[in-house]
């Protein structure tokens, strides 16, 4: 199939982006979404032009590198997935497609297509965490029976591949999703108790510090969401964060 | 005696790890304090070691290529993790763990070291659970275990298909914990480049920040390299895109021996190459043929009508089905090893019964386990008389909450519906168990770099059994580099900070620095994924899954035209002082085109068949065996460690013997 790709193009940080237009041919519906920027970019590089870069690496929707709005969506038009998992059969001949960063105030653009996520880690340096020490002299594993519902919920928060999809789908860019999602896993289950009040509030702290927006229950996230976390995740931590508060 | 001193510790089998960890030097807290560690890689090994070694007072600095610790590769590990847990009651122990595991590597492991393995597997599940991890449970609310190839018992631990990026998790949040407390200094975006070497012991590393481009020194008293596998040198396969040599393979250019280059694992269940411009292959979880049944047709004809499109595998009937690994290994059948089942898949391809387009694939069938579910489930929910169409349903939904990861993965990429109609799958590149040759103490030949996870060669032998993986990376990282490595660092408590404006530093930072100027100097004929794709043609077919003399030999040459025609062509866009993904792979490559010479020669010495390494001269003449690998113990029962001289064709063996004193060496049967 032949396509016309307009791409965002920008130099560093500190330089304007623009869109740029490239049409590109001979594009096989087997392709995945990222094989196709693959062939775009071999042939820059025969041209002799810089190739755009984009961020990505297990190429198989776990990592969360991947990080494009395709035609205004996180991760393009599909369900469920990630970008390296959206094949070409998903568009047809003769389409634009607009290729550009996830944009957020608290995502600056490194170059291209690549963006610095570095404030989720933060996010999760603030309380992420359970004050294990590593040495192996803890209880047995089936010491503390773990009923399944909870640990099946508590899985299914944990499943966040942090890649960003929320904060790029929601109109007020917010990392509810992501931080809450944590916040559930352990907040599920028996070993997270201890901590809870002060993990929920330094995480709700250090995501208010990296300029995340607020919630304002649109939703968008969850439909965006590669994996399917969902918004249930925000209303616990919107009561462990009142449970916390009110403990002062 | 060979110079390789493995520093197995004396006494019998079972009480030398815990008499190694009373007798070795420790370093007192206070001193810790004083001591640098550099962790390259973040991985389960590097992660779960950076965490620890921070935990117990040491400054860590760790480094990796990704944005975040939290996406290094051990995150796509999918089915699940062993543990001499014993819980299911079935037999298991951590004996048996060992023999398994020394048995799975075909008898080329060390037996202490697997030993340790299967000791501190039981104390991972406990760690894990402990920071949160959450693995499968069953209704009563303990833990669920499922079985893996190669073994008889069920003793693997998951987290539905995502057992990998659970515990990677777990791992990430320990470092986070640390780097809050500033005894982690994380450095994201960045890759190492060169190890330096002060007075014959290791003592920090040149790196590149990808970002800026700014080449960086950095000093510690300890280098420890958990960098992963080279997988990647064969082009396509099932590692992520960035994942390198690089690491390792400088530390072998400064005098770390590498070891078993040779022995890679072939992973027998990956969705099919389906076209030239494929990037990279999907793994679909080994834990899947504990249900599904690998098949091809039994008659050449339907084979061929079904790559012509003329036939569905449906509509095949049972007679008409070669159901081969329950023919050929009735004992274990789906549940062979990894080697044997790729083997087996490649043998009938070959033969002419393959079945995708490009005649390279095999059948994957739920059917059948679809129907036993939905019976079971049926019977247990009351349903009296369910109809097929019930049955069928009920089935689905078990194999779903089951597998539904992988499922819904496969039909992404193949669209079409594997509850409806059989996957399919073939072999692909998937592990190494290579890699850098470290003693007892998980220490390379180098004083003071340490390697550890899939960076070493450690504990699988020649083939590793599933599961295994995720085991020895947190074994090696939480529970025994983080001892090992204080009876080395005891004797630097009065060394003081190593300071980065030495002659070494000096140096190591212009080699680096010449190198990424002749790497940006090719007078640009071609990319570097043209190099790397060429590369991986040649290894897949010269020395993929089954090698001889003569490819090999071919392999040699030809591997070194290419290195040298990469050199003078290559063309790498951009600048050097910017973030340049092709500057990174053309590194990476240039590392790959060297490796993959030693590989081929490593191949080629080891005129054997052992485990992933199938050599067509060796096999089994007559006999129950027929046409299975042939081991040679008489000759080859050592670890073939290469040393460094220059090209790789002039590498230098070292053999260390393998001595079993508590397993008696069998051939391998799996009938």
């Amino acid at each position: 199939m032949n396509l016309t790709l307009k791409i965002w193009r920008q130099k560093d940080a500190q330089s304007q982006g623009k869109i740029v237009d490239y049409p590109i041919s001979g594009i096989e519906e087997d392709m995945s979404f990222l094989e196709m920027l693959d062939v775009l970019n071999e042939e820059l590089i025969t041209k002799g032009e810089e190739p755009v870069v984009f961020d990505h690496d297990c190429r198989e929707g776990i990592c969360g590198a991947c990080s494009l709005q395709i035609n205004g969506q996180p991760h393009g038009p599909d369900r469920l997935i990630t970008v390296c998992q959206l094949h070409m059969r998903s568009f047809k001949d003769g389409d634009t497609i607009f290729i550009e960063p996830f944009r957020a105030k608290a995502f600056p653009v490194i170059k291209d297509l690549m963006i610095d996520r570095s404030a989720f880690d933060r996010i999760q340096q603030a309380g992420g965490y359970i004050s294990v020490n590593t040495s192996g002299n803890t209880v047995d594993a089936n010491a503390i029976p773990i009923e399944k519902e909870k640990a099946d919920d508590a899985f299914a928060a944990a499943t966040c591949i942090g890649c960003g999809a929320c904060v790029a789908a929601c109109k007020n860019a917010s990392a509810m999703l992501f931080t809450s999602a944590k916040v559930s896993q352990f907040a599920l289950l028996p070993q997270g108790q201890v901590e809870a009040s002060n993990r929920v509030l330094a995480m709700v702290n250090q995501m208010d510090e990296e300029g995340f927006g607020n919630c304002t229950n649109t939703g968008a996230c969850e439909i965006e969401c590669p994996k399917g976390i969902s918004l249930e995740n925000i209303a616990r931590m919107n009561r462990e964060y009142m449970k916390a508060s009110m403990k002062g | 005696m060979s110079i390789l001193d493995s520093k197995i510790p004396e006494g019998p089998l079972a009480d030398k790890w815990t008499k190694h960890k009373d007798t070795i030097n420790l370093v007192n807290p206070a001193n810790k304090r004083n001591i640098d560690i550099i962790v390259v890689g973040t991985g389960l090994a590097g992660g779960s070691a950076a965490a620890t070694l921070a935990e117990l007072g040491y400054n860590v600095k760790t480094f990796c290529y990704q944005d975040s610790p939290r996406r290094a590769h051990s995150i796509a590990a999918q089915g699940g993790i062993n543990a001499a847990k014993n819980y299911q009651g079935d037999g298991d122990s951590v004996y048996r763990l060992f023999y398994d595991t020394v048995k799975g590597g075909d008898y080329r492991s060390r037996e202490a070291n697997v030993h340790r393995l299967a000791e501190v597997s039981t104390n991972i599940i406990d760690q894990c659970v402990a920071q949160g991890v959450p693995f499968a449970r069953e209704y009563g609310g303990l833990l669920d275990n499922r079985s893996f190839g190669g073994v008889l018992v069920s003793r693997t631990f998951y987290a539905k298909g995502q057992t990998g990026q659970q515990l990677l998790l777990g791992a990430y949040s320990a470092m986070n914990r640390q780097i809050k407390r500033g005894k982690i200094k994380s450095h994201t975006r960045h890759e190492m480049l060169d190890i330096v070497k002060i007075d014959g012991k290791a003592r920090g590393i040149i790196a590149r920040d990808l970002v800026t481009g700014e080449i960086e020194r950095h000093s510690a008293h300890a280098v420890v390299i958990a960098s992963g596998g080279y997988g990647n040198l064969f082009y396509l396969s099932t590692y992520a895109m960035g994942s390198n040599v690089t690491a390792t393979w400088k530390a072998h250019r400064r005098g770390a021996y590498f070891a078993n280059p040779c022995y890679t694992q072939i992973h027998p269940t990956c969705i099919p190459v389906s076209g030239d411009h494929q990037s990279k292959l999907t793994l679909m979880s080994e834990s899947l043929r504990n249900d599904g049944r690998i098949w091809v047709p039994k008659r050449k004809e339907d084979a061929e009508a079904i790559r012509a499109g003329k036939l569905k595998p449906t509509q095949l009937s049972e007679e008409e089905r070669d159901y081969y690994l329950e023919r050929r290994y009735p004992a274990f059948g789906n549940l062979v090893p990894r080697d044997v089942a790729s083997r087996a898949a490649k043998e009938r391809c070959d033969a002419g019964f393959g079945v995708n387009k490009t005649g390279e694939a095999v059948y994957l069938d739920f059917a059948s386990a679809i129907q036993r579910y939905g019976q079971e489930k049926a019977y247990t929910s009351g349903v009296d008389n369910p109809t097929k169409e019930e049955i069928t349903k009920l089935g689905a939904e078990v194999v779903e909450a089951k597998y539904g990861n992988l499922f819904q993965m496969y039909e992404k990429i193949v669209d079409e519906n594997p509850y409806r109609t059989p996957m399919m799958i073939y072999p692909a590149v998937h592990y190494a168990m290579g890699g850098l040759w470290v003693d007892y103490n998980l220490q390379t030949t180098i004083p003071g770099c340490y390697a550890a996870g899939e960076a070493n060669f450690s504990d699988h032998g020649a083939n590793r059994l599933g599961a295994s993986a995720l085991m020895q990376g947190l074994a090696d990282g939480y529970f025994v580099l983080p001892y090992t490595i204080g009876d080395y660092l005891s004797h630097d408590i009065r060394t003081g900070k190593i300071p980065t404006d030495t002659p070494e530093f000096d140096q190591a930072e212009k080699d680096v620095k010449d190198r990424i100027e002749k790497l940006m100097g090719g007078s640009g004929e071609h990319s570097v994924d043209y190099y790397h794709k060429k590369l991986g043609k040649i290894m897949w077919n010269k020395c993929g899954m089954s090698r001889n003399e003569k490819d090999l030999k071919e392999a040699i040459e030809e591997i070194a035209a290419l290195r040298e025609d990469f050199w003078k062509n290559v063309k790498v866009p951009g600048t050097a002082d910017s973030m340049n993904p092709e500057l990174e792979k053309a590194g990476r490559v240039a590392d790959f085109l060297e490796l993959g010479e030693l590989f081929a020669k490593d191949a080629l010495n080891r005129n054997e068949s052992c485990g992933g390494h199938f050599r067509e001269e060796s096999v089994e003449q007559d006999g129950e065996q027929k046409g299975e690998a042939l081991r040679d113990d008489k000759n080859f029962k050592y670890v073939s460690a290469w040393e460094y001289k220059g090209e790789p064709k002039d590498a230098q063996l070292h053999k260390e013997d393998l001595i079993f004193e508590n397993i008696e060496l069998k051939t391998r049967s799996y009938k």
